[in-house]
């Protein structure tokens, strides 16, 4: 049944950008079917927050780590797509410095920091794109899950970590454009990112992107490691009992989701056009949580219908009501927790990818004796 | 495994003046008991005893502030994590059914089936014939064939005890710890879960906590009575019950 869903999911996701790209290219401006360049780059920016949505999910939905620090991963891989763009700019800057971005000449740097080689090749910028989120989860869950850090805190910590990283690249001398971040990208791998063709090949990379996401992480958690992850979730302590590591299996399972996240953000970065510190907020990581409990966790499809229906939602009242936005946006998230536990998905009548243990009553979750993780695991840890 | 088949120890476990303190507290206070192998032992006390705490020195959970645990010849198990201990052969069952709520009753005893655990080997594991096989064998033994597809959490009390003494079989430990297997039982789920504890018994050693007097004396093994973190008395179910310190502290108060 749940195959069934994936592959309608597949098939909007892959159709869908496919007629966008027609309708902006084979159309004619003055077509009811016309699809403008505001749209191209709206539905590509859609796209890669799904692929957000799907990396939360995984690590939430499946193995109980309620991620609130997601968005740093997608802000370090479009970072690194940042500085490809960047080096690809050349002489063409305003100062004309063939090796050196413009911020830096204005920080008046006479040469290119260290940790900025290499990025003028793709291959390298690309390689970076899915090592640097990915070491940075490694090193953090490392740490994280061996000292069982679990629940609300490990909530909190990775909250930590997306405000220090928002701290450390508002910082000049980070070289990283501080404030302001890094912009006015010409072109990637040789495309001007102006022309509509080459728009509309990011958007379409960009759904197959985030359909390649889908079926490993469908792989993922239909294998037996899957099944492991989703005891993990609901009794840590009996899977040790039974000889597994809990900690091995959060720790594949976080670098997995953080790399995803970290090409989301690297093919949002040439659509958007900017990268900047601001996508470390920590209200990015949490609007992310939010796609994926509106969308349905545990379901990955529903992460995915998440992320574009309250993308859809936001742009539609930043445009008509923009002071009303956050309201919406919180009492979306109120509603959907008291009426919709499983999302919109709950209300397919499909069973979910991995259905969730029915909740138990509070004062019995904290009682249970195979769980010391007891209280702080209860509910939204879980 | 350490225990290769023919190098016989003399004891299966040993636990050597263990103690544990919590904030003070002795829940274990220099505790020792030897296990021979292929041996069952009913342990039996009241309420805070220890006998779920010593559960957990000899799983991992706790570490003792005092004394040794040695498991077959020579293994110390003070030195080992859950995972390790687990990985040796000693398998255990909760207090409280624990079984994995959303995953079917097969599934969960695939989880539990012996084998590869890290994560490079189950991310690309099939289920294998032998499995399926093994896995069939355990169903049969615990009566749930019947239930193999359904949801563990949708399962009985009762059955949700056998499904956890299903996957300790399925874990082909040495050694078997089983916290209060009958609690919240009817008397024929009671006489059908002591006839397995039996069946079980016949390749493996034993320690079964319980409360439930006519299940010990159903079972028919040594006793161990635990008091305040030390062995009071040992012996018969007979032997036990008579001796006047045993009936000082169940009845004198
Ligand atoms: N983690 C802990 N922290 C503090 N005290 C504890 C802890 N675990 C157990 N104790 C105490 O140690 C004593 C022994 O507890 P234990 O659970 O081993 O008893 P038990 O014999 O299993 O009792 P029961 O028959 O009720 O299951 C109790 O007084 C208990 O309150
Ligand atoms: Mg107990």
């Amino acid at each position: 049944m749940s195959a069934r869903i994936t592959c309608i999911a597949l098939v909007l996701v892959l159709g869908g950008a496919l007629l966008l790209a027609l309708g902006n290219l084979a159309t004619a401006e003055q077509s009811a079917l016309h699809a403008s360049p505001y749209v191209i780059s709206l539905a590509g920016k859609y796209l890669c927050y799904a692929i957000l949505a799907l990396a939360v999910d995984l690590v939430w939905g499946f193995a109980g780590i309620l991620s609130l620090g997601h968005a740093a991963f997608f802000a370090l891989g479009g970072y690194a797509m940042g500085m490809y763009l960047m080096r690809e700019i050349g002489a063409r800057g305003v100062y004309g410095n063939p090796v050196l971005p413009d911020f830096m000449v204005f920080l008046n740097w006479k040469t290119l920091p260290w940790y900025w080689h290499g990025f003028n090749i793709p291959g390298f910028a690309l390689l970076m794109v899915v090592l640097v989120p990915g070491v940075l989860a490694l090193v953090f869950g490392y740490l994280a899950f061996r000292s069982r850090v679990t629940g609300v805190y490990l909530s909190i910590i990775t909250q930590a970590l997306t405000y220090a990283l928002l701290l450390a690249f508002f910082r000049n001398d980070m070289g990283f454009g501080g404030n302001n971040g890094m912009t006015d990208f010409k072109d990637m791998f040789g495309l001007p990112l102006q022309l509509d063709r080459t728009r509309d090949v990011l958007m379409l990379a960009s759904a197959v992107a985030l359909s390649l996401c889908l079926l490993l992480a469908r792989f993922v958690v239909h294998s037996r490691f899957g099944k492991v992850l989703i005891a993990v979730r609901d009794s840590e302590s009996r899977t040790r009992f039974l000889g597994y590591r809990p900690e091995n299996y959060k720790l594949v399972v976080f670098v997995l989701s953080a790399v995803m996240a970290g090409i989301g953000g690297a093919l949002y970065v040439p659509q958007v056009g900017i990268i900047n510190p601001s996508e470390f907020a920590p209200a990015n990581s949490i609007e992310a949580v939010i796609w994926v409990a509106v969308g349905g966790r545990g379901t990955l499809v529903g992460a995915v219908l998440g992320a574009v229906l309250v993308n859809l939602g936001k742009t539609y009242f930043t445009g008509a009501l923009p002071e009303l936005w956050l309201f919406a946006l919180g009492a979306l998230f109120v509603l959907v927790t008291l009426f919709l536990p499983r999302g919109i998905m709950g209300l397919l009548p499909v069973r979910a990818e991995m259905p969730l243990p029915r909740a138990p009553a509070p004062a019995q979750a904290a009682a249970s004796e195979a769980g010391p993780e007891g209280v702080a695991g209860a509910d939204f840890g879980r | 495994m350490s225990h290769p088949i023919g190098a016989v120890s003399e004891t299966l476990l040993y636990l050597n003046g263990v103690t544990v303190s919590f904030d003070g507290f002795r829940a274990l206070n220099s505790l020792s008991l030897v296990l021979e192998p292929g041996e069952m032992r009913a342990i039996i006390g009241p309420n805070g005893a220890g006998k779920t705490t010593m559960m957990d020195v000899i799983t991992g959970k706790t570490r003792p502030d005092e004394g040794s645990v040695v498991f077959g010849a020579d293994t110390d198990l003070t030195k080992l994590d859950e995972p390790a201990i687990a990985a040796l052969g000693i398998g255990r069952k909760f207090q409280k059914p624990t079984v994995f709520e959303p995953h079917t009753v097969w599934d969960n005893l695939l989880l539990a089936l012996a084998g590869d655990r890290r994560p490079r080997f189950t991310l690309l594991a099939r289920e294998t014939p032998s499995e399926r096989r093994r896995i069939e064998e355990i169903l049969a033994t615990i009566r749930l064939t019947e239930q193999r597809h359904r949801r563990a959490g949708d399962l009985s009390h009762g059955q949700k005890q056998w499904l956890e003494i299903g996957m300790l079989l399925a874990q082909q430990p040495q050694l078997l710890l089983v916290d209060e297997p009958v609690a919240g039982m009817t008397d024929a789920e009671t006489a059908q879960t002591a006839e397995l504890l039996r069946e079980i018994n016949r390749t493996r050693g034993v320690v079964v906590v319980e409360h439930d007097m006519h299940f010990v004396r159903a079972l028919g093994v040594k006793v161990t009575v635990l008091h305040e973190g030390s062995v009071l008395s040992e012996g018969s179910i007979d032997h036990v019950s008579a001796d006047p310190k045993v009936v000082e502290v169940y009845l004198g108060r």
